[in-house]
């Protein structure tokens, strides 16, 4: 296996690469308070919030009124899942059942979304249906929506009225000519309206949505898929232009084009972006430390990100569990309560020793290196490796840990298509942490850690229930002081 | 004749929303329009509505009983491509 070698991490504006990535402070300290006051307790906006709280998608939305070239309409809206899944679709009713289940269950859950299959303001009554219902049964529960805003601007005035909150627009480009090697055709005006011209109509709608949202105060995600060859380049004006309007995140998301997903890129031969294109243009974004763990999850996950519920929540078990909604909302504040006031120690506890001990003491210019992390949450290194359905990867460098993204292992088999039976799941995850030359977790078999060492990646159960953070620069530390950090002959290496 | 939902629906209900006769209605395996409503939106629009939002090639036929969006017109796939693929076992 070739050893990808890449260079020292830059220092972040944010000062993010400096100390801990996984501080909210760090990440949000950017945004005016009252944003940072809002998004906090937010598992999809916040990486360190993301390994307390929980959030979910009920999908209410089939109906769509635009065609994206990597979407196939026998799954979901693939803006916001992966490609290839199909969910379960709820009634409203239903819906609002299932919502009401898993708050009193998951008390951790804080975001209740509606982001397909579909475009939710394509099917606005049982959007809104949905989201009406919540807000009178569950008023604690925060709701999001996700469009790809065509109608947008003639459901502002609705979403308002909702006190929803947080609604991502997915915009790919402001550039028609861009739009039309994205959007094959649009449902606008009683018509089917193709080309140029129909890529027009969808960013002016997408625009003007955009600039209302803020205008009111809702905070407004950007989502990008970024399609190399098609708006690689293009994306950084977006960024530029979404944020100068107003846009609170743009969350540069890898486009996942599969042949047998039978959408237009995937069938044409499209390529998906590499974790470094990736990484790099996320940092050519800007604020992508608070998205880099996004996880394209499914649209109708249940729990903490990353993990998939689901299975203890279908109609015919919500039908048989027996609810107390006040009850249960009292003890949803009550853990929230708990919650902080544990991120508060930590972070304290973070703060003070980050002022005792500035930098990592490790001499500059020594090259970063990519390393896994098994967990299961609450940001230590606690997961078994066999059971990680993905990995969070780190890249250690003198200046700190900065968290990089996630790899799942079961990205390339998601929903009913099996995998070819040639692969099984240890090469497969092995593929995955390609690049990666150290996996943490709390507890490793014999035969995959052969396995792994083989390839290139060196398995590592001695920080089992340590801090992320602090257990990656211990590795990293170790791997200095035994030379393996030195040879400068491989950064020449490094594309 | 009517227009008709065929086998290679996915059952979004977009026809059903945007239809002025309240033609369409959910069904299993699939949606169907009832053929004594459906007006082919004449004196409502100048296209039927189902035909222009439907995201599925193949799925609707029109009064010729022909597809109103045939293969290709939809995603923009060459034919042989969808052919070469079908005949590989892929799609
Ligand atoms: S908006 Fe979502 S559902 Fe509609 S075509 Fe695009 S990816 Fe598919
Ligand atoms: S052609 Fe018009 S009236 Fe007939 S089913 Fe389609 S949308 Fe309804
Ligand atoms: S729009 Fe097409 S795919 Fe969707 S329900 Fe109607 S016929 Fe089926």
């Amino acid at each position: 296996m070739e050893l990808k070698v890449l260079g020292p991490a830059k220092p972040s504006e944010d000062g993010c690469s400096k100390g801990s990535c996984g501080s909210t402070d760090d990440q949000m300290a950017h945004l005016p308070e009252h944003i940072r006051e809002r998004v906090k307790n937010h598992p999809c906006y916040s990486e360190e919030a993301h390994h307390h709280y929980a959030r979910m998608h009920v999908a209410v939305a089939p109906a769509c009124n635009i065609q994206c070239n990597y979407c196939n309409r026998k799954y979901d809206c693939a803006n916001e899942s992966r490609p290839g899944v199909v969910s379960e679709l709820l009634t409203p009713d239903q819906a609002v059942k299932k919502t009401l289940a898993v708050a009193a269950t998951i008390p951790q859950m804080t975001v209740l979304g509606i982001a397909g299959p579909g475009d939710p303001l394509a099917n606005p009554s049982r959007t809104f249906d949905t989201f009406r219902q919540l807000s009178d049964k569950a008023p604690d529960i925060k709701l999001c929506v996700s469009t790809n805003g065509l109608t947008l601007p003639d459901h502002v005035e609705e979403l308002v009225k909702h006190n929803i909150d947080h609604v991502t627009i997915t915009i790919n480009c402001v550039d028609p000519e861009v739009g039309a090697r994205i959007y094959p055709w649009i449902f606008w005006k009683n018509r089917r309206i193709r080309g140029v011209k129909a890529a027009k109509i969808l960013i002016a709608q997408q625009q003007k949505g955009l600039e209302m949202l803020v205008e009111r105060g809702v905070l407004v995600k950007v989502n990008s898929v970024l399609i190399p060859g098609v708006n690689d380049e293009h994306l950084k004006e977006v960024s530029r232009i979404v944020k100068e309007k107003g846009a609170f995140l743009h969350n540069v998301m890898p486009l996942i084009a599969e042949e047998e997903h039978g959408t237009y890129y995937g069938v044409m031969g499209q390529r998906s972006p590499s974790q470094s294109e990736l990484t790099a243009l996320q940092d050519a974004c800007g604020d992508m430390n608070m998205m880099r763990h996004c996880r394209q999850c499914r649209a109708d996950a249940v729990g903490l990100l990353g993990e998939d519920r689901g299975q203890e929540f279908t109609l015919d078990k919500i039908d048989a569990m027996e609810i107390d909604y006040d009850a249960a909302m009292a003890k949803r504040a009550e853990i929230h309560q708990a919650i902080e006031a544990s991120r508060d120690a930590q972070r304290a506890a973070q703060t003070a020793k980050s002022a005792t001990a500035p930098a990592s003491g490790l001499p500059k210019g020594l090259r970063s290196v990519y390393m896994a992390v098994a967990s299961s949450g609450q940001g230590v290194v606690n997961q078994h490796f066999g059971h990680a359905k993905e990995f969070l990867v780190y890249e250690a460098s003198p200046e700190g840990a900065r968290f990089i993204g996630h790899r799942k292992t079961d990205q390339y088999c998601a929903g009913d298509t099996t995998c070819g039976d040639a692969e099984t799941a240890l090469q497969r995850t092995i593929r995955v942490l390609d690049g990666c030359e150290v996996v943490l977790c709390s507890k490793i078999g014999i035969e995959p850690w052969g396995h792994l060492e083989d390839a290139g990646i060196l398995p590592n159960g001695e920080h089992a229930m340590e801090p992320i953070e602090e257990a990656v620069m211990a590795v990293y530390r170790e791997m200095f002081q035994t030379g393996q950090l030195a040879p400068p002959a491989f950064e020449n290496r490094s594309a | 004749m009517a227009y008709e939902i065929t086998a290679a629906c996915v059952n979004c209900f977009a026809c059903m929303d945007v239809c002025p006769s309240g033609a369409i209605r959910e069904a299993k395996p699939h949606f169907l329009i009832d053929a004594a409503k459906c007006t082919h939106c004449e004196g409502d629009f100048a296209d039927p509505q189902c035909a222009s939002i439907c995201p599925v090639e193949m799925a609707i036929l029109n009064e010729f009983g022909e597809a109103a969006n045939p293969q290709g017109s939809l995603t923009g796939i060459p034919l042989e491509r969808l052919q070469a693929l079908a005949a590989a076992g892929i799609l």
